[in-house]
């Protein structure tokens, strides 16, 4: 039976019974989580120009060493690049299986090196030129595309954020701290019944449907550490949680992670930034192993709206960039490389004698990456982003 | 008599519709459940004191002096807290000189941990000042006699939207809210407009700053003509925005207290009023082509020449009207009343007052009332309102993390357009269910609403006083079965007020 059919078979069931069923596994397995670290993160840090002698210069302070047995060091990917070694428990492992992929110079035409206009510019994924649809995300156009049959997308995040926005009505609940809802299952069921016929009822019953979800999926969590502070491991946690929820709930997520705006001490192979990496580094290594079997039809897109700046400030930080590091994974993934168009890095090829260039802009390479992932056809990817997809091979 | 056009549809609200022709009452005396609705409508929400006021002037009075209103003085309660802000006992220039000088400080700093907690006090600063600009905007909606000019102040607040997140505009909001917004949200439009471009908020949001002579940023010029007078669709050219970039330039601001090195010859059109600057050295003095015609060349002069052709402009009386309509009566209001309200705006010289009345006295509007989908703000500030009347909150925090959690900040928008006004915006399976956990929190008397912020807060009890005299007389016959039946469910006086404030009745206005 079709979702929608579904839907319209169970809407006249009082809520109870519906509670956990309703929302049945989507026809398509493929999974897509979309990541957003917002603060634009210092990509050059994460994916390090190993072989750049003026990396070396460019960041006295704060370069991440060249591989070797100094547990500082960068972790090997090819003669080129290393990587962070905060990384060295979670990623890195994934990375050499295979699973992992990274895409450097990746970013957004968008040369404002402002944190609102460059994540706004990348989440509405629409031409910089030209009329703008202020309230017409990516990802919800992506929704639109493969039809409710497809895809059950929801946002991990307290507001829907604009990636998540347009025609499509889509949920979001924040999985970083849940407790308890005030409203009891008899409270619910009364509330929706206020509802009835009107234009609201769907709205009112699918919250309490996703709510009730959510809550089924994490009573075993709750039971056994109702009492833990979300502190350090907030993201660990909070990726878990999305895991539970993906396996057969939902197959479009977006979460969103801050703190990574380091204008001042942030850090080499230790510090700062270092400690951000591993907690991101640790809730996508949990979430993969949450997944299970499932990992393998699963893709997760880790993106920022900038990259920073090459050379390291007065500060011991850096100040914001442009072209950025764009990170793919899954059990399905081609990896274990890098891929997307490279330079070399000297001062005569940074961008305004600054930062990264952008060399694969990132609607043409999600534009390929869905293709793949969906088998859409052209005219699809440019509906979603008004513009040719290009396949980096990633899948 | 205003008073006929608010017949008998006001009392179906949504659940029953409309279905009998609209009815002149006998006598000018309109029915309470009729004069609930259209308050309702034109205040923050009703409750009883605001629907006491109106039975006792008439509501054609009550509408004239929210039109027109004289300075209204609040609740002595919610003064007190307005007069403790830091906003109210400082004046800008000398508080964002300070914050300033303490953000200079911190570069000086050489230890990194030292730097990074002094970096963090500074930020938390920006943030306190914000959230205070944020409680006084929430206290004047709640407690306000003047209901119309603050929902007004709301409305134009989102129309010429900025957002706090950049830089330090979480200083700036309050200020600009307080002296560009409020003043003029009941005026002229032209006055409105040209306060929002000579204050700093605007000016940094939109990147004017960086506009100059030969290194033009079209931001501020675009979004003026599309979001702020004419409308995407009204009319102007990619060149038209690239002119009137050039007469934007050297419209920038000033915070500190040196001025910046004029040329000699240029010296004369020097501008600087509070912390606005017109800085000749950066404009461009070539003469212009906008909407076709030429601005000559002549510096800030040619800003004010612009703000009158936009603000005079047929496509910005059809833009104003209609978004005004739509946040007043419908999603998709109807072209004649768009009509009606442009052709006022037109004829009264973009009197605001004029234009509101046009539309509160229209067919359309009687016949629209308890239909329009609250948003957030609406939702929240109206249940406030009904359920704790003219008794004053000693907390707006929970009001303002309940904004949040429906993302619907004061000063949060994140694009210039500002928050949509339509049902599709808020009406979610999220957004829902969280209202319903809100109603829950307000209804059951323990949301924290009347505890103070501090060390030693300090907590009153304050009971919810929703099933009243107001209730039995308006609010109950408006009320659908459905809702009836749950209610005579409730199993306590708290569980009954959840569901009255859950209930699709109180998702409208």
């Amino acid at each position: 039976m079709k979702r929608r059919t579904l839907l319209h078979s169970l809407a006249a069931l009082p809520i109870a019974t519906m509670a956990g069923k309703l929302w049945a596994a989507p026809a398509s397995k493929t999974r897509l989580l979309f990541v957003f670290m917002r603060g634009g993160y210092d990509a050059t840090n994460l994916l390090v120009p190993i072989s750049s002698q003026f990396y070396y210069k460019a960041r006295p302070n704060i370069a991440v060493p060249k591989p070797g047995d100094d547990p500082n060091a960068a972790l090997p990917i090819n003669a080129d690049w290393g990587l962070h070694p905060a990384l060295r428990e979670t990623i890195y492992p994934l990375f050499t299986i295979g699973q992992v992929a990274f895409v450097p110079f990746a970013g957004t035409e968008d040369i404002s090196r402002s944190h609102f206009e460059t994540q706004d510019s990348i989440e509405l994924g629409q031409a910089l030129d030209g009329t703008r649809d202020y309230r017409s995300g990516f990802l919800n156009r992506l929704a639109t595309t493969l039809n409710t049959d497809r895809a059950s997308a929801i946002s991990f995040t307290d507001q829907l954020p604009l990636i998540m926005q347009g025609g499509a009505q889509l949920p979001n609940m924040a999985l970083r701290s849940i407790g308890k809802p005030g409203v009891d299952a008899r409270q619910a069921k009364l509330i929706a019944s206020m509802y009835g016929d009107t234009a609201l009822a769907r709205q009112v019953r699918d919250g309490f449907v996703v709510r009730e979800d959510v809550m089924k999926e994490m009573i075993g969590e709750m039971d056994a550490a109702n009492r833990n502070a979300i502190t350090a491991k907030g993201f660990e946690l909070e990726a878990r949680r999305i895991a539970k929820l993906m396996k057969d709930k939902y197959n479009i997520g977006f979460v969103d992670v801050g703190g990574w705006d380091t204008h001042v001490g942030q850090g080499g192979a230790s510090g700062y930034l270092a400690g951000r990496f591993e907690e991101l580094g640790r809730g996508l290594a949990a979430y993969a192993k949450e997944m299970g079997p499932d990992w393998k039809d699963t893709v997760v897109v880790v993106v920022s709206e900038f990259g920073r700046t090459f050379r390291e400030n007065g500060n011991r930080g850096t100040d914001h960039g442009h072209g950025s590091v764009y990170w793919v994974l899954g059990g399905g993934v081609a990896g274990g490389r890098v891929r997307g168009e490279q330079i070399r890095l000297e001062q005569n090829t940074l961008f305004q004698n600054r930062d990264y260039p952008v060399l694969n802009e990132y609607r043409a390479m999600f534009g390929g990456l869905f293709a793949r992932m969906y088998g859409l056809d052209a005219g699809q990817v440019e509906r979603i982003f008004g513009a040719k997809g290009q396949d980096l091979g990633l899948i | 008599m205003r008073i006929r056009y608010l017949a008998a549809c006001a009392a179906l609200l949504i659940l029953g519709g409309c279905a009998t022709p609209l009815q002149a009452p006998a006598t000018s005396a309109v029915k309470p459940d009729q004069l609930a609705g259209a308050l309702n409508r034109v205040s923050w929400g009703v409750n009883q004191s605001t629907w006491r006021q109106a039975e006792k002037l008439g509501y054609d009075t009550w509408l004239d002096r929210q039109l027109h209103p004289s300075p209204a003085a609040l609740p002595q309660a919610a003064q007190a807290q307005i007069d403790a802000m830091t906003i109210t006992q400082k004046p800008l220039p000398q508080l964002i000189q300070e914050l300033d000088q303490q953000r200079k400080d911190i570069e000086k700093i050489t230890v990194d941990d030292d730097k990074k907690s002094a970096q963090q006090a500074y930020q938390q600063e920006l943030n306190r000042v914000a959230k205070e600009a944020a409680a006084r905007s929430l206290l004047r909606n709640l407690y306000s006699p003047n209901q119309l000019q603050e929902q007004m102040t709301w409305f134009w607040m989102n129309h010429f939207s900025v957002h706090q997140g950049k830089s330090n505009l979480r200083v700036l909001v309050g200020d600009y809210e307080d002296k560009a917004v409020r003043p003029h949200a009941l005026g002229k439009f032209r006055d409105l407009l040209a306060a929002t471009l000579r204050h700093p908020a605007m000016i940094r949001y939109l990147d004017n700053e960086q506009n100059a002579a030969n290194r033009i940023n079209e931001n501020y010029a675009r979004e003026l003509m599309e979001l702020h007078t004419l409308g995407v669709d009204g009319g102007y050219s990619q060149r038209d925005v690239q002119e009137l970039a050039r007469i934007l330039t050297g419209v920038g601001v000033n915070l500190g207290s040196a001025e910046p090195k004029v040329k000699k010859e240029l010296q004369a059109q020097y501008v600087r009023q509070g912390l606005f600057e017109f800085n000749p050295n950066r404009h461009d003095y070539g003469d212009k082509e906008f909407l076709g015609r030429t601005v000559k060349g002549r510096g800030l002069a040619e800003v004010d020449e612009a703000i009158e052709r936009l603000s005079r402009h047929p496509a910005t009386a059809r833009f104003i009207s209609r978004k005004l309509a739509v946040y007043f009566v419908a999603d998709e209001p109807s072209p004649a009343l768009v009509e009606r309200m442009a052709a006022t705006f037109a004829s009264s010289d973009g009197d605001i007052a004029a234009v509101l009345r046009t539309m509160f006295t229209s067919d359309e509007f009687a016949q629209s009332l308890g239909r329009k989908f609250k948003d957030p703000v609406h939702y929240v500030v109206s249940a406030v309102r009904l359920t704790y009347d003219d008794k004053v909150i000693l907390n707006t925090g929970p009001m303002l993390s309940w904004l949040n959690r429906m993302a619907e900040p004061l000063y949060g928008r994140q694009t210039p357009d500002g928050y949509p006004l339509t049902e599709s915006g808020w009406a979610s399976p999220g957004q829902m269910t969280t209202r319903f956990e809100i109603a829950k929190a307000i209804g059951s008397g323990n949301a924290g609403l009347f505890k103070t912020d501090g060390p030693q807060p300090t907590e009153r009890p304050a009971f919810p006083q929703l099933a009243n005299a107001l209730y039995y007389q308006t609010l109950q016959k408006t009320l659908g079965q459905p809702t009836r039946q749950v209610l005579e469910q409730a199993t306590s006086p708290q569980e009954w007020n959840t569901f009255l404030l859950s209930s699709p009745e109180l998702m409208h206005r």
